[in-house]
């Protein structure tokens, strides 16, 4: 988490007056569009929707509008848009890095109440969603047919499609099934004038540039998605776990790179530091093992045989890299208690801690043992400890730094500790977020990541699709003049002097 | 051979002379698109070393370098480019085939090449080297900028190296022909495509639908038994998909003579795979479980085009001898004025591939 942003409650008198001005023009205006019941502006009523799962980061929006039809989106973008207000479009409101973090002097445009699902076509094996139709509503929608949605965030039961398409929202099972990019074939939705835009198709491609890719993971900037189109995919017959302990990290993360290397993708491959593996015990009772420096869990899926095979596959390759424990589920509900822990891994690291800060840089699979050592040595040097669960099948982090945030130099150090992560892991040819989106967490560590020109070729981008600039205006792409204050420069990617020399 | 620098300085160049330039590689796909024009700018010279890392599922590959090359290094460790990109010769190199956009027959199964694309560095038309994505599967860090690089045709700048993701070649694979027309066939591929089967590839064609499956070996062999059908032995099974992959299997070869000599077009179509059969005149082979139908055809492209709208999809004048009605499908107004500004933001002197794309683009 980077240096946070300047509060509304600071506002200066005169400042609070204009907003007060402000916000008078603004619900007058919507009242002609939105029903009086669709409209929040005082104080009390808003407070739900100061922040989204970023809780460390609040504003209170100017105004509030909850549509109910989509005439109603398409009329509060463009009175927004006659006014110059900016519009921050909002899901389930679970985004973990400040994406829908209100504007002080803008619209929130909550979208939660469009939760139909549209169409459900078993045959073309797609399924068109409004945007505030919940991830897991999808599939269990399309269980009766045999088929599921593949993407599976963490927060599946609560975070809408709009959300997963605003952030290219991944999940555990990312390596063999893809991103939310992989499994979307169109957005219908409207541009920031409210004109109405279908970005990709029916068909498996569109005519001229492919927006649907720039769309996907844009964090709301550069279009508000509606209506969304799905894939689905058959269910596979079975899926079984293997959980196998280490007595090294190094010998875990080798073990993340054999697996690949025999030809193996599996559906599933995570990784559970020691801290972080007492933790979900404590929280599970799942039978950890609690002695192992670093667990693995390892899925596969397909048919019976074809599962049965890939089990004694990665149970071979496992062993061969030194598991000191290996064990294999049984049975449905014995899987499911394999992943209890690790899908509890941050309710659980709420339980030892009264805060923690969740990272999600990625990394090569390559340097998981290098930093989970380095992370080793920066909670010395940062007096905060910290716990550790990567998607490690994608490479993808979630350190979660452990701290107090009434003790205002824990949060500060936490912030120093997470920032210099992001940092190692550009150094090792990685990217500051892997799933969770920029939003305005990792504004400044962006500085790091992108040049200057990469940065203005990101502003264009933006103006291309916004030329009013009025769609969540702050997010993603931090200013020059944020970089300066920022004061890290731009790190070539993976391109450290000496990469083998230890350095953290 | 002109460095990355002095390509740089070339399109500088350009860009204050109001000159044109038109990005070519091997120029194994000068006939696709609109009509090239411009000064030619050779990214041939972009060349180097390609950085595979196995354990990684990445690669990363000069622009320049052969597309036969890459896959021959991938091949040393049993991995490949999953998307199966046609090679219309020998001269593809890799960045003509991002630039492109072009999947082969494992496209429904194993996505496309943009589905692949993990980072980019480009010249941007004010000759600014630019990185975006990376080298690592997951990465939202800002907007997703390499993918839609994929299948821009050169109209946003010129592709230095790209990052793709790599995968191991299946473990078993075999290919099925069943005896059906077209309707059926269509049928059968989507009860298919409802179960758990290692599906991969589809081609049907003058009444034979040839199916190849993909995977486990349990899971290949499980399901040629419940799938039935005809088995095709390897050896002439490998030079079918191949052939049909880089268009030179005979309904192409038949194809690439109609357009040379009777004044047909060669359409590819991109439908929603459960469209019916469009009932057009002309020879046809379906692709992609239903989802890329080519049609060899000398009916007006207004026929032609308003059909595959009406089925949900697009058509593009692939091999084509006149193409005043237009390359592709036109877009809608807020898609076109996008376009409009993006070339505009990449490019802003409009000096690469103009019109290749859309006219005016």
């Amino acid at each position: 988490m980077n240096a946070p942003l300047p509060r509304a409650a600071a506002l200066a008198a005169t400042e609070r007056s204009d907003r007060d001005r402000r916000q008078a023009e603004v619900v007058a205006a919507l009242a002609g569009v939105l029903p009086a019941h669709a409209l929040l502006w005082h104080r009390e009523d808003t407070v739900p929707y100061e922040c989204d799962g970023l809780t460390a980061y609040r504003e209170q929006p100017l105004v509030v509008a909850l549509p109910e039809t989509e005439a109603q989106v398409a009329a509060v973008l463009r009175v927004c848009h006659g006014l110059g207000v900016p519009v921050v479009a909002r899901g389930s409101g679970t985004g973990l890095s400040g994406g829908a973090l209100p504007h002080a002097l803008g619209v929130t445009l909550s979208l939660a109440k469009f939760n139909r699902i549209v169409k459900l076509d078993p045959k073309a094996r797609t399924a068109v969603v409004q945007c505030g139709v919940r991830n897991l509503a999808i599939s269990e929608a399309a269980a009766p047919f045999g088929l599921f949605y593949a993407p599976d965030p963490s927060s599946q039961i609560a975070c809408s499609i709009g959300g997963n398409v605003a952030e290219n929202s991944g999940g555990v099972h990312c390596l063999k099934y893809g991103l939310t990019l992989h499994n979307v074939l169109a957005v219908r939705g409207y541009t920031a004038e409210g004109e109405p835009v279908t970005f990709g198709g029916s068909a498996l491609d569109a005519p001229g540039l492919d927006l649907l890719a720039l769309v996907i993971g844009s964090e709301g900037m550069l279009a508000v998605a509606f209506e969304v189109t799905v894939k689905l995919l058959p269910k596979p017959q079975v899926a079984r776990c293997i959980m196998a302990s280490f007595a090294d990290v190094r010998h875990a993360g080798n073990a993340v790179a054999a697996i690949i290397a025999a030809g193996i993708i599996p559906a599933g491959l995570e990784m559970m530091d020691k801290p972080m593996t007492a933790a979900v015990e404590g929280f599970v009772h799942a039978g950890y093992d609690l002695d192992a420096a670093a667990i693995l869990l390892c899925e596969s899926d397909g048919t019976p045989a074809e599962v049965e095979h890939e089990m004694l596959r990665m149970a071979a390759v496992l062993q061969a890299s030194g598991a000191t424990r290996i064990e294999a589920s049984e049975s449905e509900a014995h899987r499911l208690r394999f992943w209890s822990g690790r899908k509890n891994a941050f309710p659980a690291s709420g339980r030892i801690s009264p805060d923690y800060m969740c990272m999600d840089s990625t990394i090569p699979r390559k340097r998981l043992a290098d930093m989970l050592i380095a992370i080793g040595e920066m909670e010395t040097k940062h007096g905060l400890r910290c716990v550790n669960v990567f998607h490690a099948g994608d490479g993808n982090l979630h350190p979660l730094i452990l701290f107090d945030a009434n003790e205002p130099d824990q949060l500060h150090r936490a912030e120093a500790f997470g920032a210099e992560i992001l940092e190692v892991s550009i150094r090792m040819g990685g990217t500051v977020t892997g799933e969770h989106g920029v939003g305005v967490e990792k504004l400044s560590s962006m500085c790091v990541q992108f040049s200057p020109a990469e940065r203005a070729q990101m502003f264009a981008i933006k103006a291309a699709f916004d030329p009013a600039g009025g769609l969540n205006p702050g997010k993603v792409i931090p200013s020059l003049a944020r970089c300066a204050e920022y004061g890290r420069m731009h790190v070539k990617r993976g391109l450290l002097a000496f990469p083998e020399l230890p350095r953290f | 051979m002109l460095s990355v620098e002095a390509l740089a300085e070339r399109i500088r160049e350009a860009a204050s002379n109001g000159e044109r330039l038109r990005i070519r590689g091997g120029g194994s796909k000068d006939f696709y698109g609109e009509a090239p024009a411009g000064t030619l700018l050779d990214t041939r010279s972009l060349i180097g070393a390609a950085e595979h890392e196995p354990t990684e599922l990445v690669v990363t590959a000069p622009a320049g370098m052969l597309l036969t090359e890459l896959e021959t290094l991938l091949a040393e460790t049993g991995q490949c480019l999953a998307f199966e990109p046609p090679r219309f010769d020998a001269q593809s190199t890799v960045g003509g085939m991002v630039a492109a956009g072009l999947s082969g027959p494992s496209r429904a199964q194993a996505g496309s090449v943009r589905d692949h694309v993990l980072g980019v560095v480009l010249l941007s038309g004010s000759g600014e080297q630019l990185h975006f994505g990376g080298r690592v599967i997951k990465n939202v860090a800002g907007y997703d900028v390499s993918r839609v690089i994929a299948g821009s045709l050169g109209t946003l700048g010129v592709i230095v190296e790209v990052s793709l993701k790599v995968l191991p070649r299946a473990e078993s694979e075999t290919t099925l022909c069943f005896d059906l027309k077209p309707q059926a066939a269509l049928e059968q591929l989507h009860a298919w495509g409802a179960q758990p089967l290692p599906l991969d590839a589809s081609a049907w064609w003058n009444g034979n639908l040839i199916v190849r499956l993909r995977g486990s070996e349990a899971a290949v062999n499980e399901a040629r038994v419940s799938m039935g059908g005809e088995p095709i032995h390897a050896s002439l099974a490998a030079p079918f998909w191949n052939d049909l992959r880089d268009q030179r299997d005979p309904f192409f070869v038949a194809a690439a003579d109609a357009v040379a000599h009777q004044d047909a077009t060669l359409w590819r179509m991109a439908l929603p795979a459960t469209a019916p059969l469009l009932g057009l005149a002309g020879d046809e082979l379906i692709e992609w479980h239903g989802g890329q139908r080519w049609l060899a055809t000398s009916l007006p492209a207004e026929a032609v085009r308003a059909a595959a709208v009406a089925a949900g999809g697009h058509a593009t004048m692939f091999r084509t001898r006149t193409k005043s009605p237009g390359v592709f499908t036109p877009l809608t107004a807020p898609l076109r004025a996008i376009h409009a500004r993006l070339k505009q933001a990449f490019d802003p002197k409009g000096v690469f591939n103009p019109g290749r794309l859309y006219p005016g683009l």
